[in-house]
């Protein structure tokens, strides 16, 4: 059996978002493997040492950056990688994207290659959560996401979904999407040894003809949605300190919640 | 060979991992406990960090000081502090590096794995009640017997010797006075460690108190020719094998004070951006900026010449070279680092001097690099006589 990782490259969590205009200024940006995309990446490497799957890939759509988020994902302990890179996907959306992989996948053998499809539940930038559940769709297949634990019974998945208030227990067939969220396993940093083998694992690029996709597929042309800018979320307004005797700092916090938060 | 750029970034990106998976106040623990840093040591084994400058026949990476240097500053300044440099010097630079670059391969062999899955901890012994600055006038002695040598003297600040399995032990196998040349006749050991003619007695000291600094007696210790670094060609050549210690040493201890100096100018520049006393927050006081401002810039600028001084040993430079580059780097990265704590702890006020604030366990940190490897003094004396070439005032 073998899995295959979606990744993408993100901006660190730790960088400060800047704003040139209304679009976003990428200049001193650094970017990582989207921590989400971590945990997908380690519950497949942890099925390989388990003896379950026999080969991990990474799949990556992105500028060249992207390559690093592969390189990450294969220090962690991926077998290869897959690099979809070209300059007609600038401004692709949610769909477009989907698409795009589903066809480097389907390049790569497809569902007759690997059963188990591994995503993280959102990438922290674009944050639109939806691009395994579109691959799950455009392949015809279940897909269960939002997960904190996963196994593998020979041709059945055991996923535990998290849902408000409890979990979901999910049985389902190969071949399936899985999308991870935190909680699923506790991802490795990569030990020098691991990134010393990455070196030698080979990662492949497709541009969009390789893939048979016309130019007017994808990018801002064949996207459905447009970003049209980008603002900063408003600055946090200082606390509130209530003061005074208990009754009547209860009498204000109430009245605080009802005429200002609206809250009861 | 180094880590290519776009590896390197995942080795950095790991080392951050790892310091950031030890709160400040881990430090302040194991600091206070007088504890070795059990689970840090364990998680810098598995990432591999140990075996940076060792071979990869031997369960290294081979790499290059470059990355060590890169590591430790890494470490350093994402919360470890000191103790992102301290393990790693004791072991790999005073252990592993001498042996990769001049033991035989018996030694090699012996060593090396052990020292990169953590099992073999390592010790310098070079320092003496009576020869500190004056390597040359040490006095531990290595008498030459029939089936080998027999070793006596006392060594003092000995880090790590109370757990360490292996030791570089420096010796003269001349006496001074019977040498024309006072670097010919000192020969470097390796001894394995606990042994009954090696007592360890921990010395109680200012700060850096996750590692002991021990006294070491040494009384009739056997050593045979085969226990000399690089063999027994070596013998009395111990001197050109010490400086290619010395100066790494200094290079992972530049690396040590920037990380010091960058994390305070952290924890200042988060307090000052947010502490009002008047009003405004007292990040705004260019009397306060400025020395923040100014300790920031000579460090990137000493993190220059330490990236120096790294490309001069991984290109097997002259080693004058290698000792200009690693003793600038080593004033100018204390002088600011010591500035930058001082001023973390002004901007903190009272609170600076508070346990919990962890800017006076840097300060405690700080103070011993200006003493050791080698005093801010005793290496302004070197770049002045052996840079500058103004006479001696010392022999």
């Amino acid at each position: 059996m073998k899995a295959v990782c979606f990744v993408k490259s993100v901006p660190d969590t730790e960088t400060r978002v800047r704003l040139t205009g209304n679009r976003l200024d990428k200049s001193e940006i650094k970017y990582i493997l989207n921590p989400y995309c971590e945990f997908a990446v380690e519950e497949a490497v942890r099925k390989k040492e388990a003896g379950i799957v026999d080969e991990v890939l990474v799949i990556s759509m992105g500028p060249s950056r992207a390559q690093e988020a592969i390189r990450s994902a294969l220090a962690i302990g991926a077998d290869r990688g897959v690099h979809i890179e070209d300059d007609n996907l600038d401004g692709s959306d949610a769909i477009v994207t989907a698409r795009v992989l589903v066809e480097a996948f389907k390049k790569e053998g497809g569902l007759d290659n690997y059963q188990i499809l591994l995503f993280g539940l959102r990438a922290i930038d674009g944050d639109t959560w939806s691009v395994p559940s579109m691959i799950a769709e455009l392949l015809g297949i279940p897909a269960v996401t939002n997960i904190v634990k996963l196994d593998i019974n020979g041709n059945k998945a055991i996923a535990i979904r998290m849902v408000e208030g409890g979990e979901e227990v999910f049985e389902v067939e190969l071949p399936c999407v899985f999308a991870a969220r935190k909680g699923l396993n506790e991802p490795r940093y990569p030990s020098l040894p691991s990134i010393m083998k990455a070196k030698k694992k080979p990662i492949t690029r497709y541009t969009i003809s390789d893939l048979g996709i016309p130019s007017d597929a994808v990018g801002k042309v064949g996207s459905f949605t447009e970003v049209l800018e980008y603002t900063l979320p408003p600055q946090r307004q200082a606390g509130k300190k209530v003061e005074g005797e208990p009754e009547q700092v209860v009498e204000e916090l109430i009245k605080f919640l009802r005429e200002v938060a609206n809250i009861i | 060979m180094s880590c290519e750029k776009e590896y390197r970034s995942i080795l950095l990106d790991t080392a951050k991992k790892i310091a950031k998976k030890y709160p400040l106040e881990y430090w302040m623990e194991k600091d206070e406990k007088c504890e070795f840093a059990e689970e840090f040591w364990k998680d810098i084994v598995d990432a591999g960090f140990l075996g940076i400058l060792v071979p990869e026949e031997y369960g290294g990476s081979n790499l290059t000081m470059e990355d060590l240097y890169l590591v430790i500053r890494t470490l350093c300044e994402n919360g470890c502090g000191m103790a992102g440099n301290w393990y790693i010097c004791l072991t790999e630079v005073f252990g592993a590096l001498p042996i990769v670059k001049f033991g035989t391969e018996e030694q090699k062999k012996k060593y090396l794995p052990g020292i990169v899955d953590g099992k073999i901890e390592f010790c310098m012994a070079l320092t003496e009640p009576n020869a500190g600055s004056n390597t040359f006038r040490i006095e531990t002695f290595a008498s030459k017997t029939e089936k080998g040598f027999v070793v006596n003297g006392t060594k003092v600040f000995i880090s790590g010797a109370d757990r360490a399995k292996g030791m570089l032990l420096v010796t003269r196998t001349k006496k001074l006075s019977e040498v024309e040349n006072k670097t010919d006749g000192i020969t470097l050991f390796l001894v394995d460690l606990p042994n009954p003619r090696v007592k360890v007695s921990p010395i109680s000291k200012h700060g850096i108190n996750y590692s002991h600094s021990c006294e070491v007696c040494i009384e009739d210790l056997e050593l045979t020719e085969n226990d000399i670094l690089g063999g027994p060609q070596s013998l009395h050549k111990g001197w050109k094998q010490l400086i290619y210690v010395l100066d790494p040493e200094r290079i992972v201890f530049t690396a040590a004070a920037i990380g010091i100096g960058m994390l305070a100018i952290k924890k200042a520049v988060e307090y000052a951006s947010t502490r009002k006393v008047f009003g405004e927050p007292i990040g705004s006081y260019q009397s306060l900026q400025h020395p923040l401002a100014e300790s920031y810039a000579h460090l990137e600028c000493a993190n220059l010449m330490a990236l120096e001084a790294c490309r001069v040993f991984d290109s097997n430079g002259n080693y004058r070279e290698l000792a200009r580059a690693s003793n600038i780097a080593k004033v100018v990265a204390v002088e600011a680092a010591t500035r930058a704590v001082y001023w973390a702890m002004q901007i903190h006020g009272g609170y600076g001097y508070a346990k919990e604030y962890h800017v006076e366990r840097w300060w405690r940190e700080i103070n011993l690099i200006r003493l050791a490897p080698v005093t801010q003094q005793m290496a302004l004396n070197y770049i002045a006589s052996n840079v500058l070439g103004l006479p001696r005032g010392y022999k």
